[in-house]
């Protein structure tokens, strides 16, 4: 019997790689701006400190997107991805992560 | 006088906005996010709720539906739009109003009565009350937090934009006590408090949300 989860499983390691051959992996993270206050990060570091971990400053919670795409990047168009749909720009700010290179 | 509400996946005061305009003495019509058809309405409410399950950000994908586009190009000409709550969401994301709203600063889910002062009572939606009035309408959300850069925060209130004030305490953290804003023209209403949800003695804490619905009637006729 052919089993259908193992394609499946094979097909996502590749994709985890970035190596399905025309695709490419573009990663934006999404983080408040530094002027927006952030009341998940701090409840996350109260429970940092409840669980000992004393040396924790500051927590940050953010967003991270991956997106395949076909072929190369255009990095304009995922820009005004990133800025217009990924990100409220009057709150957030966006790091696009592009691939060093593209599998043709 | 015809007044759409629109129905997003996920909204859930839907079918009290529609009541509350019925209340008002305006026919309430219904709208779906997914067409391109605003049925030739006066006016266009969107109600409260989770559309979308506030999946990205709240309001986010909804402010990107096909009728959100017809509903920005008409409310850019004059049409009178009130966004309440999960509205007003989509109103800021939408980019008819500033601002954004955020994670309440306690995180949790604030439903409770809450007392608003009118500062503008010349907008489309708020002519049935007096500046300076108090009024009591229930607030209800998890993400009402609004936000915006302080020099932004300075040019609305230099301009007046800020069209309704929380008192007696700030229920999620909101920037200066701010509950709702308004475009430059003021045609177009958002605030996270529900004046749907106090239209009627029995069910409300009182009926001071019925003003928001005669406004606009009384808007209509003098445009």
């Amino acid at each position: 019997m052919h089993d259908r989860s193992a394609d499946r499983r094979g097909v996502s390691a590749l994709r985890r790689a970035g190596t399905l051959i025309g695709v490419s992996q573009v990663v934006v993270d999404v983080v408040l701006k530094p002027e927006i206050s952030d009341p998940q990060g701090q409840a996350v570091l109260g429970a940092l400190g409840r669980l000992g971990h004393t040396g924790v400053r500051s927590v940050r919670q953010g967003k991270h997107f991956v997106l395949e795409v076909d072929g190369k990047p255009d990095e304009a168009e995922l820009r005004q991805i990133a800025e217009t749909l990924l990100a409220n720009p009057v709150i957030e700010d966006v790091e696009l992560h592009l691939p060093a290179r593209t599998t043709d | 006088m015809r007044i759409g509400v629109i129905t997003f996946p996920g909204s859930l005061d839907d079918v009290d906005a529609a009541r509350a305009v019925r209340l008002a003495g305006a026919e309430p019509v219904s709208l779906w996010h997914g067409d391109h058809d605003l049925k030739d309405v006066d006016a266009v409410v969107l109600p409260g709720g989770f559309s979308y399950g506030d999946y990205l950000r709240a309001g986010a994908i909804a402010a990107r539906s096909p009728l959100m586009q017809d509903v920005v190009a008409a409310a850019h000409g004059g049409l009178p739009v009130l966004g309440i709550c999960n509205g007003f969401q989509v109103l800021c994301e939408a980019g008819l109003l500033p601002g954004a709203l955020t994670r309440n600063s306690h995180l949790h889910f604030r439903n409770r009565d809450q007392g608003l002062l009118v500062e503008r009572a010349d907008t489309a939606w708020t002519t049935a009350f007096q500046q300076g009035q108090r009024i009591v309408v229930p607030v209800k959300n998890g993400e009402g937090r609004y936000v915006a850069a302080d020099a932004d925060l300075d040019r609305l209130e230099g301009e007046g934009r800020v069209v309704v004030r929380y008192v007696d305490g700030n229920p999620n953290g909101s920037s200066r006590d701010i509950a709702g804003v308004t475009s430059a023209d003021g045609r177009v209403v958002g605030l996270m408090p529900h004046p749907e949800h106090a239209v009627e003695d029995l069910t409300g804490p009182s009926t001071d949300g019925l003003g928001f619905f005669t406004s606009v009637l009384t808007a209509m006729v003098a445009a």
